[in-house]
């Protein structure tokens, strides 16, 4: 494995180490109390072409690789984990499904959109009975042959970006098949849905412990009704799509959670230097060295892990036959954990300080724990993890 | 220029002081430089003479020049020269030195003096140091200044005592370093001093009198000058620039038991002080001022010449922000605040009684000079 | 119509200033950037091919190493990119460098319309003084310390020039050179896209060579033999003292005004 940044990788991860620390930063504490989505944020983003980052020039995108997106994710994360996942989630889960799994004609409609950042993406998968699970889903979409339109009913919870974006990714059941033992299984497909379209609407905004600035809404289908090329990819082959789709997301969670990390590591080298007792700074003491130490050594790991899985995922769409979905898991699994980990006992050395809300450690150690459980609860990925070992 | 050679060292004499003035008022900076060229030319027993570009000069005002220490004052006038032109000056200032030929060409770091010095020392194909802080020509003098302002080990150090250049000190790297530049092939040596390091000399009456006055002709038509000045305007109030600020007067905490009065002596110690108003976390977050004057890890990281710590009591917060000053002052009342701690001077006392003092003894400090 | 930008790198000041033992600054433990002022000018001329479509050029006076930051410079918006670098040019003082930036923008030419921006001075030197000196030698108009920069239709520009209390508007035509503050606007950041490109965009090297024919171009105008100034000492101020505590406001103000500090 070989993780030395080329020179784009270089100047690119520069550039948003700069822009996390100057645009990104000074508004994360306001974001989080206010629970404020950072319109303006996306905005800026959006002009420096980090919304399409490794889509091809020719859908509007930046014409860059996975690798620099997930350093983008990890910047903005390092200093504020609801920016992060803003834009994993517009990336990965939505502007990702649609250019490898769209038709010409939906590329063409959504793609340089996504990218230029005019429209913001969502997926919805998670509803009230069901996440992971597909048999438990329960939204349908069923074709009116009259109208030769897509009828979707039900509801998603918990959907990143759902208040701002423009176009969402909806998983629904579409029918009833048998599988290879004749049981009765749900069909179940992919959607495009905009924002605009009649029946939907956006529901009850949800109140987080942390990622408090991320909109996570419930979405709502009555009767909404959208175009027959709205589906997206094979109908009935929408589960793996989803799967396959959270493989992306994962990587870029498992991202937000080592860019998490990697800041809180950061603000804490820098108190302990700064911090006096017993006469002399807290990082003369061994515990507080010790302590640093193992954590970057952890961080180092999940590093290791999340870029892995990024130039997997690059070769995946550099046309090789590789999956990597078990890098992904393995990334995410490791990375949340170290977040919860290492801003926990970041917090512990900044002692009463840290507990305060003068510092971003606190709100470090409310948003790590999100990482645990979105696009797949860590169990989740020890299935994957598992089941492809024992298969 | 036939007969001018820049390279013949010997060729050149006298100090030379550019004056500047603005809407036909002198700069106080001409007197500080007139006032240290005095004692140039007396170490080396050359003329001082001042130069007034301008329109319409008045030849009894610019005499005052002589009681600040010049021999004698070319003035230029010209309606083409009423209000500051980088051709328009640069070229009768280089005229004026290619006719004479001063040894020493000194000139405000102003902001126009930093526009000018540059264009004249290319066209006259001579050095030029920048925003000089202090100059020496005798070499015992100048040991003198690196014992008191350097961190040298003189005694490894060889210096030629007969030697009779210019020695120009200025700042670099923001304060870090000192470096001081000699011009030895090439004459005239030129420099911009920073406004306010040179002290002005008490004002000379008998001097003033016997100044010599001569106006000299210029050679200047409207189409010399590429630039046309369309306005020129005062700005009455500045925007808080704590970042580029020389002087910050910080309030914390300690200013609560009568908010407006503390940053009211605050900003009139800045006023005296020729600095802005800055503060503490904790004034910030009361809405005794806005957040732009914040200073610390959540707000502004500055490093001005002097830092004056008002009623605050030294969290790290703080610091983080300002411990990088080159002159700190604290004043607080508690003995055993961290501030003291950082701090280049303290004073503890209230400091509703100590900043009345510190203003009105600057002030009469200053009235002195 | 084009805009030729002057630019240098610089070692970051803002950060710890390392000085080694003979006073001289540790420039290889330092890191570099481009100098802040530099990067304003740069900005001013990309806006001005936002609006007009000119081309940008920047062009850099350096080591090879400064190749990363005009592609940082291309990754913004630049067209093209120069580096001049030679051997012959090193220990060059502001008016050496002057000569052989002239001489570099001579080469690159400037024509009717076409701006040349520089930024007002750079930290590490803080003289303020090479861009007047290039206007100089290019026999161009010159303003300074620019805050704000209007084109107008036929072609002149509108410059508000800072003063200590106020600014001056000024009227100049082009082709002129003008220094920039960092009140003029704020620089833009590299995109991704441009990041992508600019490894493929043209960066030409001018070395001595390549220079040489311009009369600006001598043995005794360039490098450490041209150069009128020379470092007669460099040393650091004292080390600070441990605070002292003193009794009134009386006291502390005799201290400071012994040391001109009001």
């Amino acid at each position: 494995m070989e993780f030395t940044l080329n020179r784009e990788q270089q100047l690119a991860q520069k550039m948003f180490r700069d822009f996390a620390q100057n645009e990104v930063k000074p508004l994360a504490q306001e974001v989080d109390e206010e629970e404020r989505f950072p319109v303006e944020t996306v905005r800026k983003m959006a002009k420096l072409g980090m919304m399409g980052i490794y889509f091809p020039k020719s859908v509007g995108g930046a014409g860059g690789d996975v690798l620099t997106y997930v350093l983008a994710v990890e910047e903005l994360s390092k200093v504020c984990a609801t920016t992060g996942v803003i834009l994993s989630a517009h990336t990965s889960l939505c502007a990702a499904p649609i250019y490898e799994n769209g038709t010409t004609e939906q590329k063409a409609k959504y793609l340089p959109k996504l990218c230029s950042g005019e429209w913001l993406g969502a997926f919805g998968l998670t509803e009230p009975g069901a996440g992971t699970d597909a048999q438990g889903q329960q939204t349908t979409a069923v074709l009116d042959e009259e109208t030769g339109e897509w009828v979707l009913n039900g509801s998603k919870i918990f959907i990143t970006n759902a208040g701002y974006a423009n176009v969402f990714i909806i998983i629904a059941v579409t029918g009833t098949v048998l599988d290879k033992r004749g049981r009765k299984q749900k069909e179940i497909s992919a959607f495009i849905v905009e924002r605009t379209d009649p029946g939907f609407s956006v529901g009850k905004h949800e109140k987080k412990m942390g990622i408090r600035g991320s909109s996570t809404c419930e979405l709502i289908f009555e009767d909404c009704r959208i175009p027959k090329d709205r589906l997206l990819g094979v109908k009935g082959k929408g589960f793996a799509l989803a799967m396959k789709t959270l493989d992306g997301g994962r990587i870029g969670i498992a991202t937000q959670a080592l860019g998490i990390a990697q800041g809180a590591l950061d603000e804490t080298v820098a108190y302990v230097k700064e911090r006096k007792q017993f006469g002399r700074s807290i990082a003369q003491f061994q515990n507080t060295q010790f302590e640093l130490a193992e954590m970057k050594a952890r961080v180092d790991a999940a590093r290791f892990l999340v870029y892995n899985a990024a130039l997997k995922k690059q070769s995946a769409a550099d046309g090789a036959k590789v999956r990597y979905s078990v890098e992904a898991a393995e990334a995410k699994l490791i990375a949340s954990r170290t977040a919860s980990d290492v801003t926990r006992r970041c917090l512990q050395l900044f002692g009463g300080y840290g507990y305060t809300r003068d510092y971003p450690i606190e709100r470090m150690m409310r948003d790590a724990k999100i990482t645990e459980i979105y696009e797949g609860t860590s169990e989740v990925q020890m299935m994957v993890i598992s089941g492809d070992m024992l298969k | 220029m036939s007969d001018y050679n820049f390279t013949d060292t010997a060729a050149f004499h006298g100090v030379w002081v550019f004056c500047e003035q603005r809407d036909g008022v002198l700069q106080s900076i001409s007197y500080q430089l007139l006032s240290e060229g005095r004692k140039l030319a007396d170490d080396i027993g050359v003329e001082l003479c001042g130069v007034v570009l301008g329109s319409n000069v008045n030849e009894n005002y610019i005499k005052a020049l002589g009681g600040y220490g010049a021999d004698r004052v070319y003035y230029c006038d010209s309606p083409l020269l009423k209000d500051y032109t980088t051709d328009g000056y640069a070229k009768v200032l280089c005229d004026l030195v290619v006719e004479k030929k001063p040894e020493i060409v000194l000139i405000g770091a102003t902001n126009l003096g930093r526009d000018l010095g540059p264009r004249c020392a290319a066209r006259l194909h001579t050095g030029l140091t920048a925003d000089a802080t202090h100059l020496d020509i005798d070499t015992d003098k100048y040991v003198e200044f690196l014992k008191e302002s350097s961190s040298l080990d003189l005694s490894k150090q060889k210096f030629d005592y007969e030697d009779r250049n210019l020695k120009m000190t200025r700042p670099a790297f923001g304060g870090h370093l000192m470096a001081t530049i000699i011009c030895p092939r090439f004459r005239p040596q030129m420099s911009t001093v920073r406004p306010g390091v040179m002290q002005t000399q008490a004002f000379d009456e008998a001097a003033a009198a016997k100044v010599v006055v001569e106006n000299v002709a210029v050679d200047l038509k409207p189409e010399d000058i590429g630039v046309e000045i369309l306005e020129i305007k005062k700005t009455a109030e500045k925007m808080v620039d704590l970042i580029g600020a020389d002087v910050i007067v910080s309030v914390g905490r300690g200013i609560s038991s009568d908010p407006k009065k503390g940053i009211a002596l605050a900003e009139e110690l800045a006023g005296v002080l020729g600095g802005v108003v800055g503060a503490s976390r904790a004034v910030v977050d009361a809405g005794w001022m806005s957040a732009d004057h914040q200073v610390g890890q959540t707000g502004k990281t500055v490093h001005p010449r002097i830092y004056v710590a008002l009623g605050i009591s030294g969290a790290i917060q703080h610091t983080a922000g300002m411990q990088d000053s080159e002159t700190i002052i604290a004043v607080n009342k508690n003995d055993s605040a961290p501030i003291f701690g950082v701090a280049t001077y303290g004073i503890v006392g209230d400091l509703f009684k100590v900043v009345p003092q510190l203003i009105s003894e600057i002030k009469a400090v200053k009235a002195a000079r | 119509m084009k805009a030729i930008v002057c630019v240098k790198q610089v070692p970051d000041t803002s950060g710890k200033v390392a000085v080694k033992p003979d006073g001289t600054l540790d420039r290889a433990s330092m890191a570099t950037i481009t100098n802040p002022d530099d990067l304003t000018a740069v900005e001013a001329a990309l806006q001005l091919k936002d609006k007009t479509g000119c081309e940008v050029v920047v062009v850099s006076m350096g080591p090879f190493t400064a190749e990363g930051m005009l592609r940082e410079l291309l990754a913004m918006g630049a067209d093209r990119a120069v580096l001049v670098s030679g051997r012959e040019f090193g220990g060059s003082d502001t008016f050496a460098t002057s000569q052989i930036l002239a001489a570099a923008v001579n080469k690159i030419g400037v024509d009717e319309g076409d701006v040349v921006f520089c930024g007002r001075q750079a930290i590490d030197g803080d003289t303020a003084q090479v861009g007047p000196q290039i206007a100089e030698k290019l026999h161009l108009p010159q303003v300074t310390y620019a805050a704000g920069i209007e084109q107008q239709e036929d072609g002149s520009l509108v410059v508000k020039r800072l003063l200590e209390d106020g600014y001056m508007l000024l009227k100049v035509k082009t082709p002129c050179l003008i220094t920039c503050v960092k009140e003029l606007t704020t620089p833009r950041y590299m995109s991704v896209g441009g990041i992508f490109e600019c490894y493929s965009k043209p960066l030409e090297v001018f070395d001595y060579e390549a220079l040489k024919d311009d009369p600006l171009i001598e043995v005794d105008t360039i490098g450490l033999k041209g150069s009128p100034t020379n470092v007669f000492k460099s040393f650091t101020p004292p080390q600070k003292g441990a605070g002292t505590m003193l009794e009134d406001a009386g006291q502390l103000v005799g201290i400071l005004n012994d040391k001109h500090l009001i």
